[in-house]
């Protein structure tokens, strides 16, 4: 007997729940139950269950089982799972190639390329010999305890997904800042992305490509860390001074000149901190990312955990602080030299 | 003939022009007919209860829409400045936007050289904006991010000409509006009067013809802009422009119009001469505006006299007919039995009794 046979023999239903008996296999919880013989009817109020799925089979077969529901999801996904790859496996695949690329770019080229490579792009962007050193600082620390291979393809895969999420993430923006209906449309996703903990979008893409695909990683890294740079641009967009939008107007401006010679410069303080927010978050993701074969310094991370290696993990958890203050200290730099060129705003 | 800033004050500029006649009237440049704009979910609804007499604050109350314009009949005349007054809210900012076509009317014509531009499509009206109308900002509206000279060409440069071929051009009127050498600077660099200095030079580098000043002085201090208008004076002077400027300031409107028009609850309550306006307000709105003006130092003397060949012999002496009040009052040393001669280039045009002017110096009330 189980709790809720009562229940259903209220309502009439004992005929429809002894349809399909037993025609499921029954798990271990229910052989174990089965074997402590019929004591359910004496269960107190106090110990009444839940009226979950599981509860309900018990007293009527005709229910499914929560492990049903979790077995249908999956066949689910998996019957859309080609249809689905048809028109993403060619969408993404420019993805893995460009990880692909640099990282074999970054790694393969000598070190006494790549990093005065690096302090060059520092100089561009900052224009500060002080950034610059400091950079030189820590990259020679990193190099020096041999985690130089490491960070430079944490780095490489950091670039390229920092790079596809300026490229799509702005226009998205511009075109939320322009489109109240798109701005309505988009936000409850950016939201979802942002609250989503990022284990659990892997589940889906790890059904959805093999592991031995770059894209995985980088699709999770761009989903997650896409979110700063869409919503400050479309917030950059709408802040900028209506009375100058006003001018632009007035003097005949057209919708392009006004979005190429107003807007986006007006917004780029905007842009540029979300491009640094979107950075940092894409650096947090390529750790968790090396669970599903991203390379890099995180992968020492896990090894750390994985088979308890203090030293390694450390040392590695070390490294990616050193990378997150150097991104961090670049972007910002640059951040505060564009807004010193208008400091009147 | 130029300006000292002290005595310049309404007054139709070019006297040594064939118009300068103040019968002649100059031909209408821009036309506003039976304007109206309502704001609000469905104003052509709302539309037809202002056309039946409804008015703007039972509009809002009943209809929860917002008369902005009301029936507006305004001519702007070429070469002429037109000053539009009222308290904020009475729609001065959404009457100008109109000239341009930045808001669009709910319903009436606005006919610029006698083509209604309601019926312009998106690039003539670009066209318009970019060679016949500029516009001045009252809270200046500069790009921050480009320098003072970039923002001079603003015009020029969103036509498409590149910067060799406009930076001469820039300059000379930053040079004009008094802001040689700070062509490199960026605004924020400069202080608010000087930042206007742009804004004037930016409307007079699209070599527009008119121009549109919305409370463009409003937001100075008081010493710099009596400054801008007399900058704007003196530029008007030379050039000519059809100028439309927005203030909430009588003494300003009073300096510089030609043609005064006062706004109430975004209707027209009285339009015309300054000085007429000054003598014969017709609506209690506008006695308050006039209550607190020093009457001797705006009043002129053409407005007070007697027209017609001066007869007699009894003259204390002469006074131009552009002399105001106080200096006449000045000369007489306060005496009130005399008489004047009023000439007009030398030519005798009238007759001024000092009791015209005592009488002219008492606000007159609205009967009612
Ligand atoms: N976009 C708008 N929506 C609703 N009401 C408006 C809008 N713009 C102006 N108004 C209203 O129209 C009236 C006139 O405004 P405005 O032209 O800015 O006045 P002013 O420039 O004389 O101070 C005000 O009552 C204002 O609230
Ligand atoms: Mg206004």
């Amino acid at each position: 007997m189980a709790t809720y046979d009562g229940l259903f023999d209220a309502l009439g239903l004992r005929a429809w729940c002894d349809q399909g008996a037993d025609s499921g296999p029954m798990s271990m919880a229910d052989l174990l139950a089965k074997t402590k013989g019929d004591k359910a009817a004496e269960i107190s109020a106090w110990d009444l269950p839940f009226p979950s799925l599981d509860a309900l089979h018990k007293a009527c077969s005709a229910i499914p089982q929560s492990r049903d529901l979790t077995q249908g999801l999956e066949t689910g996904f998996l019957g859309i799972r080609d249809a689905l790859r048809v028109v993403i496996d060619p969408l993404s695949q420019p993805l893995s190639w460009m990880l692909q690329d640099m990282l074999w770019l970054m790694t393969q080229t000598p070190w006494w390329i790549v990093m005065p490579v690096l302090f060059a792009i520092t100089w561009f962007v900052t224009r500060s010999w002080k950034i610059v050193g400091f950079i030189a600082v820590m990259l020679g620390l990193l190099a020096f305890v041999d985690h130089y291979h490491e960070a430079m393809q944490t780095l490489a895969i950091i670039f390229v997904c920092a790079f596809v999420c300026v490229l799509l993430g702005v226009p998205i923006g511009i075109a939320m800042s322009r489109n109240d209906k798109l701005q309505r449309f988009v936000i409850p996703i950016l939201d979802m992305l942002q609250t989503l903990p990022p284990f659990v979008y892997l589940i889906p893409l790890i059904f959805l490509f093999s592991v031995t695909e770059p894209k995985l990683y980088g699709i999770a890294i761009i989903l997650y860390a896409i979110v700063p740079v869409v919503r400050l641009t479309d917030l950059g967009i709408r802040l900028v001074d209506k009375d100058v939008i006003e001018a632009a107007d007035a003097f005949g401006m057209t919708n392009r000149q006004k979005l190429f010679g107003v807007q986006i410069p007006l917004a780029l303080p905007n842009i540029m901190a979300g491009v640094n927010q979107t950075i940092m978050m894409s650096l947090a993701m390529v750790v968790i990312a090396s669970l599903v074969s991203a390379p890099g310094l995180g992968v020492l991370v896990l090894r750390g955990i994985r088979n308890l290696e203090l030293g390694v993990g450390l040392v590695a958890g070390f490294g990616i602080v050193v990378l997150a203050i150097a991104l961090d200290r670049v972007t910002k730099a640059s951040l505060a030299r564009i807004d010193a060129s208008q400091a009147s705003r | 003939m130029t300006h000292t800033s002290n005595t310049a004050m309404a007054e139709p500029r070019d006297e040594s022009l064939p118009w300068a006649d103040e019968d002649a009237k100059r031909p209408v440049k821009v036309s506003i007919r039976h304007l109206y704009k309502i704001f609000g979910d469905d104003p052509k609804a709302a539309l037809e209860k202002v056309r039946e007499g409804m008015g703007k604050p039972e509009l809002l109350e009943a209809e929860n829409h917002v008369l902005g314009l009301s029936d507006i009949n305004v001519d702007i005349r070429d070469g002429e400045i037109t000053v539009i007054m009222g308290l904020s809210g009475s729609g001065k900012s959404t009457l100008i936007r109109h000239l341009n076509r930045l808001i669009e009317p709910t319903a009436g014509e606005i006919l610029f050289n006698g083509d209604d531009i309601l019926n312009w499509n998106e690039g003539q009206l670009r066209e318009l904006r970019r060679k016949n109308m500029s516009m001045v900002f009252q809270k200046f509206a500069l790009l921050p991010h480009r320098t003072v000279t970039e923002n001079a060409a603003m015009a020029l440069h969103t036509r498409g000409f590149a910067r060799s071929e406009y930076e001469e051009e820039a300059t000379r009127w930053l040079d004009r509006v008094g802001l040689g050498g700070y062509g490199e600077q960026y605004p924020h660099q400069l202080s608010g009067g000087m930042q206007q200095r742009v804004g004037i030079a930016r409307a007079l580098a699209s070599n527009s013809e008119i121009m549109l000043m919305d409370e463009a002085f409003s937001a100075l201090d008081p010493l710099i802009r009596t400054d801008m208008q007399d900058l704007l004076l003196e530029l008007q002077a030379e050039l000519h422009k059809t100028v439309v400027f927005i203030t909430h300031d009588l003494d300003e409107a009073l300096k510089l119009a030609d043609h005064l028009v006062i706004l109430k609850d975004g209707a027209v309550v009285q339009q015309g001469e300054p000085q007429h306006i000054l003598l014969n307000p017709n609506d209690p709105y506008i006695e308050d505006f006039v209550a607190d003006i020093n009457r001797a130092r705006v009043l002129r003397v053409r407005s007070v006299m007697t027209r017609g060949k001066p007869s007699g012999e009894d003259f204390a002496g002469d006074v131009d007919q552009n002399e105001n009040l106080e200096s006449v009052i000045a000369r007489a040393e306060g005496a009130m039995d005399k008489r004047y001669r009023v000439t007009r280039d030398g030519k005798p045009v009238g007759t001024l009794d000092m009791k015209a002017i005592m009488k002219a110096l008492v606000p007159r009330k609205v009967e009612g």
